[in-house]
């Protein structure tokens, strides 16, 4: 079996015809952008350029500013789409579907043993593009025989074997990296069965996994698995969970495991890279390297080389070797900026900011991590000089050149930035010079986890959380607001208009007054929730221990 | 005199007023935006242009409405666009498919 699109099956053999069929389909041009979102026409999309000795180009993203550049980088490019509304600014070919019933009857005996056809390890089969500091993508080149032998190791750490052949259901873009390797290429090379959706909602996904026989894999982020434990849904079993784009809270893990009744294993690894680590987080913090991958730590950066890694490559997180082959990962260094998987840099992003005409001056910021919310996603936020533009027509501008999920949120429009006599722009101060133009009403939500301790209400199955616990949020907003510059609070007041409930989203407020104090309000879905003011921490003892000596 | 099971009644409009500064007070809780809930128009597109939201904050948004509404969102159902479409298209997939 070579796929299953909505639990019908697609088989080797009939694979093999469609990408005889797209091959010849694709005619002369060298280069392939595959953007085809359906797996399964990826698949045979990458295969037909294998098979006729063209490269597939996959980069992170197809805004109007990349496709452009892609066509300097390769003038002959010709995009495979099965888009119907494709708008892309390329010559397109629009996948070619089988032609109807004959397709689908298994052609006479001698054409159904075609030979799988044998690819060179040495050949090109595609270029992967990172973010540069220069504004342009970087190519990286990926040999045939490097990816193969990559995710051979891949399927010997998640113990698959050719007898038993998988169902893989991912939640990820082929075209990434890691769906690539993990939804494409490791089910093409070891036999096991791709599926050609990208399930997105909780419900969705349920419904692909039981859509497709066991054993199944489920190949998804931190982001689609926090939803699909949110959700409620009852989880069917599989046989195994990946996740890898950004490190799995611990908890996190523990539950995706129980729920799912299988392991969970964690993929390390980067454009750059692909895979080069993985380890199961619920039995610790160590990830294992690949056999023949070795480390090497300059100062702060690791390079990472050998094995399947075409060259030295410099990691951008911070690893520290733990052990033989084993490491511990502390963070990314500071310029990488990671959402929901996808990958830049605050050096790319500031470039695309400030080449939009009308921006003076401009520069990208982390947010914090975001501790309330479903997804668990960390925004960056933008400020911006630009006098005669809005926000509606630059973040317009900044769509045809960056992905969606890196669009500033707050973008904030200032007079000038705080650049320091060398004209360059220290983190903190553009953060204090954020928090400080949001203004003296700061909004932030707050999520009560489900599973939050309460006390039992007056009602059966309506537990309330205590209201001090309401009051300690407010006052660490507040504190985080000043950045542990600002003095200590006590409460003035409080009143507590309604119970709050674990698993509730609240929007907290406050409003700093002329007098020093703080009002702050808690509300739920617009409805108050509670109220009162906060009072700065007189900074001299009250009391008796505290008068002066005379 | 029908068998049938009466048909569901179309929601009376001021209830449907009132939901919909519920689901926009969600999303704007939710989503930690820049706005009012009341700032948001009915007919403005969320995805994409309009409010600007992307796939994370679609699915944020489909996450609190199934807690708070029972409603599990399907792609395949409808397309995200049209629920999406509108605050007003979002607030209609939810009367027509609420649980809670």
């Amino acid at each position: 079996m070579f796929a299953y699109r909505a639990g019908a099956p697609i088989r080797a053999w009939q694979f093999l015809a469609d990408v005889r069929r797209v091959a010849h389909a694709l005619g002369g041009a060298t280069h392939v952008l595959n953007a085809c979102s359906d797996r399964y026409h990826f698949s045979v999309g990458f295969a037909a350029c294998l098979t006729s000795g063209k490269v597939s180009l996959l980069p992170a993203t197809n805004t109007p500013e990349v496709v452009r550049q892609l066509t300097e980088f390769a003038p002959d490019v010709l995009c495979l789409t099965d888009d119907a509304d494709c708008t892309l600014a390329l010559p397109r070919l629009a996948y070619p579907e089988a032609d109807g019933a004959a397709a689908r009857r298994a052609p006479p005996g001698e054409s159904r043993a075609a030979p799988v056809p044998q690819i060179e390890a040495a050949q090109l089969a595609a270029y992967v593009f990172t973010s540069g500091s220069t504004g342009t993508p970087v190519p990286y080149r990926k040999s045939w025989g490097r990816l193969v032998e990559c995710v051979r190791e891949g399927a010997r750490r998640l113990g698959l074997t050719p007898q038993m052949p998988c169902a893989f259901v991912a939640t990820v873009p082929p075209q990434h990296m890691y769906g690539f390797e993990s939804s494409v290429l490791t089910a093409m090379c070891g036999g096991h069965a791709l599926c050609a959706a990208r399930p997105f909602y909780p419900a969705d996904i349920v419904a692909a996994l039981e859509g497709v026989p066991r054993p199944r894999i489920l190949v998804s982020t931190p982001v689609h698995l926090r939803a699909l434990l949110a959700s409620d849904l009852a989880l069917p079993p599989a046989d195994l969970v990946l996740c890898s784009t950004a490190p799995l809270a611990q908890q996190l893990a523990a539950e995706t495991e129980q729920r799912f009744n299988c392991e969970l294993l964690e993929i390390y690894g980067s454009t750059e890279t692909g895979q080069i680590a993985a380890r199961n987080p619920t039995r610790g913090a160590e990830w294992r390297l690949w056999p023949e991958v070795s480390l090497s730590p300059e100062g702060e950066v690791t390079w990472a080389q050998g094995g399947h890694i075409e060259q030295p490559t410099r990691m951008c997180d911070v690893l520290e070797v733990s052990g033989a082959g084993r490491f511990l990962l502390h963070g990314r260094l500071a310029d990488l900026v990671n959402i929901a998987g996808k990958r830049s840099s605050l050096a790319y992003l500031n470039h695309q900011l400030n080449s939009i005409a009308g921006v003076e001056d401009g520069a990208f910021f982390h947010l914090e991590e975001a501790r309330s919310s479903h997804t668990g996603v960390a925004r960056v936020g933008a400020c911006v000089v630009a006098p005669c533009l809005d926000a509606a027509r630059l973040l317009e501008a900044l769509r045809g050149r960056i992905d969606a999920v890196f669009l500033p949120r707050p973008l904030l429009f200032v007079a000038r930035l705080p650049r320091n006599s060398t004209g360059k722009l220290p983190q903190e101060a553009l953060r204090a010079l954020a928090m400080r133009s949001r203004g003296a009403g700061a909004v932030s939500s707050l999520i009560i986890p489900a599973e939050h301790p309460a006390l039992a209400g007056h009602f059966p199955d309506a537990p309330i959380l205590p209201g001090v616990l309401l009051l300690d949020e407010i006052v660490r907003a507040v504190e985080t607001e000043d950045g542990g510059n600002g003095g200590r609070w006590r409460i003035g007041a409080a009143k507590f208009v309604k119970p709050v409930r674990p698993g509730e989203t609240l929007t907290l407020g406050h409003e700093r007054q002329s007098n020093g104090s703080i009002h702050f309000r808690i509300s739920r879905a617009g409805e108050p929730v509670a109220h009162g003011v906060l009072v700065p921490l007189a900074t001299r003892q009250q009391g008796d221990h505290g008068r002066q000596a005379g | 005199m029908s068998d049938k099971a009466p048909l569901r009644q179309p929601e009376p409009p001021a209830n449907v007023t009132a939901l919909t500064a519920e689901v926009a007070g969600l999303i704007v809780e939710a989503l930690n935006l820049d706005r009012a809930a009341a700032d948001i128009d009915p007919d403005q597109p969320l995805y994409g242009e309009g409010l600007g939201l992307d796939s994370i904050d679609i699915l944020e948004i489909a996450l609190v409405v199934s807690k708070q509404y029972g409603v599990q969102l399907r792609a395949d159902s409808e397309d995200n666009e049209r629920i999406f479409g509108s605050l007003r298209q979002l607030v209609e997939y939810i009367i027509a498919h609420r649980t809670k």
